[in-house]
């Protein structure tokens, strides 16, 4: 009898198992990687912080990898810039901004051993052309840097070992591509060593057990939809572990319809500051409600559950701020 | 402030930019819909694939084509259409298969190019490539001289600015071409290569594996043929960004790390040396007029003309909370404003309901297109 039932192959590729077997996944903050993406704006650095933060607090030794250089984790803990080196910013709680060519360079540096052919290699143009010229090569050494801080026995010398390594992902769309380069590029190398090194990189993306993945959504209309779209491109395309969905920016629910009611009677009643605040109330009371049915629509339209972060009425996001979302993530 | 017509006045391109999540798409349609509306023959390109311009045109789908957009979608919500409202979709990996085609000096070096593995799996996904594309289909659209304005909604990248190194950074792709002679490190080649480049070719080799080197070799290799043709369109499309007839706004929101970006991007623009035309902010909350009223007791206040105390607390609180984030995105603008020393800076306000149809989009043009006295009446008329 050949490996078919009901006209559906018996060995499926490993996608196709992820998608249909789910395997049951430690908890969010017991995984050893953890990506937090979402489309551009909703809060991503935010809540990849905020985990930290709850991670360290609960003992774990944590870090934080931004990969857009843009620095936005060290502007929450009023840090200078970080660069390209793991800096502690709190107790348990390191973050490092990995920057492509440092990456390369390290990568060559654990690759070569004999100093002279590092030297001879860095000197020359091939080199240099190479490294900025292969498409996704940027991509791909920024993986295999996350990579190397989640393992066990750190490749580089006197490597801290983490419990945990948070990756702040590139935004929607570039997220997608991110995850996917390892296996574009086992593609592409057929045989070698890049090769075994993206399919090694590829599954530790896919391992369910130890690596996981958490979407960031704000409760509007679109960025709804796109979460919805992620999550299955996720899942389908890549076989990646979404464990959570964050719907970020959730107002409070102050007041109850027949308040607003009031409250709208009110306001067209009266004048200066009782009016402005009436009116305000009933703005907020129609923004609360309608940030309710997108909540109620994105947990119809994904797998994954999903949990709320309040809207924080705060200027500017410091590092308290964020601590207080922290307390709410799980 | 100027109304956004103002300052699109004599335009046939309008770049909107800006840092992911700040409203860009929905500003670029809107911008289109009231051009178009205004009698014009406008296009709005997007290349994001996420259907964000599409579903707020209320249509169902996009493609590489510019569809024109029924105008009775817009009467019916209190839009007239003097003139036209076009849109499309950019498909990156189509349109960078067509300038290979336009760019290759005969179909063996095209299909050489096309056929490449390398080619096949990252012309999509190529760093900067769907920058380059949108650039190079604005370029085309405006060569082909169908439209009175061209609208682009800029790819939602990292950051802001990668597109406007996006030729430069193709160029440079394209020209890994010289790994090609290093491949050959016999006769001529070598001699001019030298023997460092030999022994670094052997260390490559070993990190690489020879395939991907020889595969890498060949990719280059078929780009060979077309780097001047290559090189010649980018300085064209560069060249066309920087022409008076194109016009960059800034798109942000009013929080801090999206107005220090938009302030970057001003200043990149400005030393890019390309026209910048203005900034809009979306999502503002405004202060409340006439917040003063009374005296300083507003839960005494409210209390006494609710009769509820808890009522009249939690919505001073509320109205605190509101004025906190009204003076916050004040202080951000003002400093905007500063940096940029500009007149066409807008303001859109938080709207009461998430803008992502045609009703949300007329709201958003009032604003967009707004007289000065327009601008104070309809701010007024908000708390």
């Amino acid at each position: 009898m050949r490996g078919y039932s009901h006209g559906r192959p018996l060995f499926l590729p490993p996608t196709e198992i992820a998608r249909n077997q789910p395997i049951p996944s430690p908890d969010l903050l017991d995984k050893r990687l953890l990506f937090v993406t979402g489309k551009g704006g909703v809060g991503k650095t935010t809540v990849a912080v905020a985990l930290g933060l709850r991670a360290a607090a609960e003992g774990k030794r944590t870090i934080v990898c931004e990969v857009s250089s843009q620095e936005n984790a060290s502007r929450i803990f009023e840090h200078a810039q970080v660069g390209f080196h793991e800096v502690e910013m709190e107790e348990n709680l390191w973050s490092i901004s990995i920057d492509p060519d440092e990456s390369m360079r390290e990568y060559v540096l654990l690759q070569l051993k004999v100093r002279a052919m590092r030297d001879m290699l860095f000197r020359s143009r091939i080199f240099t052309y190479l490294a900025a010229a292969t498409p996704g090569l940027k991509e791909l050494v920024t993986i295999g840097k996350i990579w190397e801080l989640a393992q066990q026995h750190r490749k580089v010398k006197g490597g801290r070992e983490y419990d945990l390594v948070i990756v702040d992902a590139p935004a929607t769309g570039h997220g997608i591509g991110f995850l996917q380069t390892p296996r574009t590029f086992a593609g592409i190398a057929r045989v070698g060593p890049i090769h075994s090194q993206a399919l090694e990189l590829d599954r530790l993306i896919t391992d369910h057990e130890h690596t996981g993945i958490a979407i960031v959504a704000l409760p509007e209309e679109m960025p709804v939809n796109e979460s919805a779209a992620l999550e299955a491109e996720l899942r389908s395309e890549i076989g990646v572990a979404v464990d959570r969905v964050y719907l970020n920016g959730l107002y409070p629910e102050r007041f109850s319809k027949e308040e607003a009611e009031r409250l709208a009677e009110v306001a067209a009643g009266e004048n200066g500051s009782v009016r402005a605040a009436a009116r305000a109330a009933v703005s907020e009371h129609g923004r609360a409600r309608s940030q309710r049915r997108q909540l109620a629509r994105l947990r119809k339209r994904v797998e994954t559950p999903v949990k709320t972060l309040p809207f924080l009425f705060e200027p500017e996001l410091d590092v308290e701020a964020t601590r207080a979302l922290a307390d709410k993530l799980s | 402030m100027t109304a956004i017509d103002e300052i699109l006045a004599g335009k046939e391109i309008c770049v909107c930019a800006g840092s992911g999540g700040v409203g860009k798409t929905t500003t670029s349609a809107a911008i289109a819909t009231g051009m178009a509306a205004r009698g014009l023959k406008v296009c709005v390109l997007t290349i994001d694939p996420a259907k964000r311009l599409a579903d707020s045109l209320g249509l169902k789908e996009l493609g590489n084509e510019a569809k024109r957009v029924d105008p009775a979608l817009f009467e019916r919500h209190g839009i007239e259409m003097q003139g036209e409202l076009w849109a499309m979709m950019l498909d990156a990996k189509a349109t960078f298969d067509e300038l290979v085609a336009r760019q290759a000096p005969d179909e063996e070096s095209r299909d050489r190019v096309l056929d490449n593995r390398i080619y096949q799996q990252i012309s999509g996904a190529l760093a900067g490539s769907q920058e380059y594309m949108a650039m190079e289909k604005l370029y085309e659209l405006h060569s082909e001289g169908q439209f009175d304005l061209l609208v682009l909604d800029t790819p939602p990248t990292r950051n802001a600015l990668d597109f406007l190194d996006a030729p430069r950074r193709l160029t440079q792709f394209i020209e890994g071409r010289s790994l090609r002679v290093f491949m050959k490190p016999t006769g001529l080649a070598a001699k001019v290569a030298g023997r460092g480049a030999t022994v670094a070719l052997g260390v490559l080799k070993r990190i690489l594996g020879f395939d991907l080197l020889a595969d890498l070799a060949e990719f280059f290799n078929a780009f060979s043929g077309m780097v001047d043709g290559f090189q010649e369109r980018a300085k064209k499309v560069n060249s066309l960004l920087a022409d008076p007839g194109t016009c960059f706004l800034v798109v942000c929101g009013p929080q801090g790390e999206p107005v220090d970006e938009a302030v970057y991007f001003h200043r990149k623009l400005v030393e890019a040396k390309l026209p910048f035309g203005g900034v809009i902010v979306n999502k503002v909350h405004y202060p409340a007029d006439g917040a003063d009223g009374n005296g300083g007791d507003l839960e005494g206040a409210l209390s006494e003309r609710l009769g509820d105390a808890g009522l009249a607390e939690r919505v001073a609180a509320n109205f605190a909370d509101y004025q906190a984030l009204a003076e916050r995105d004040a202080a951000n603008i003002e400093r905007l404003a500063a940096e940029l020393r500009t007149k066409g800076l807008i303001r859109i306000p938080y709207l009461d309901e998430d803008v992502h149809d045609l009703d949300g989009l007329a709201e958003i043009n009032r604003y967009l297109f707004a007289s000065s006295e327009e601008r104070i009446e309809l701010a007024a008329g908000r708390a």
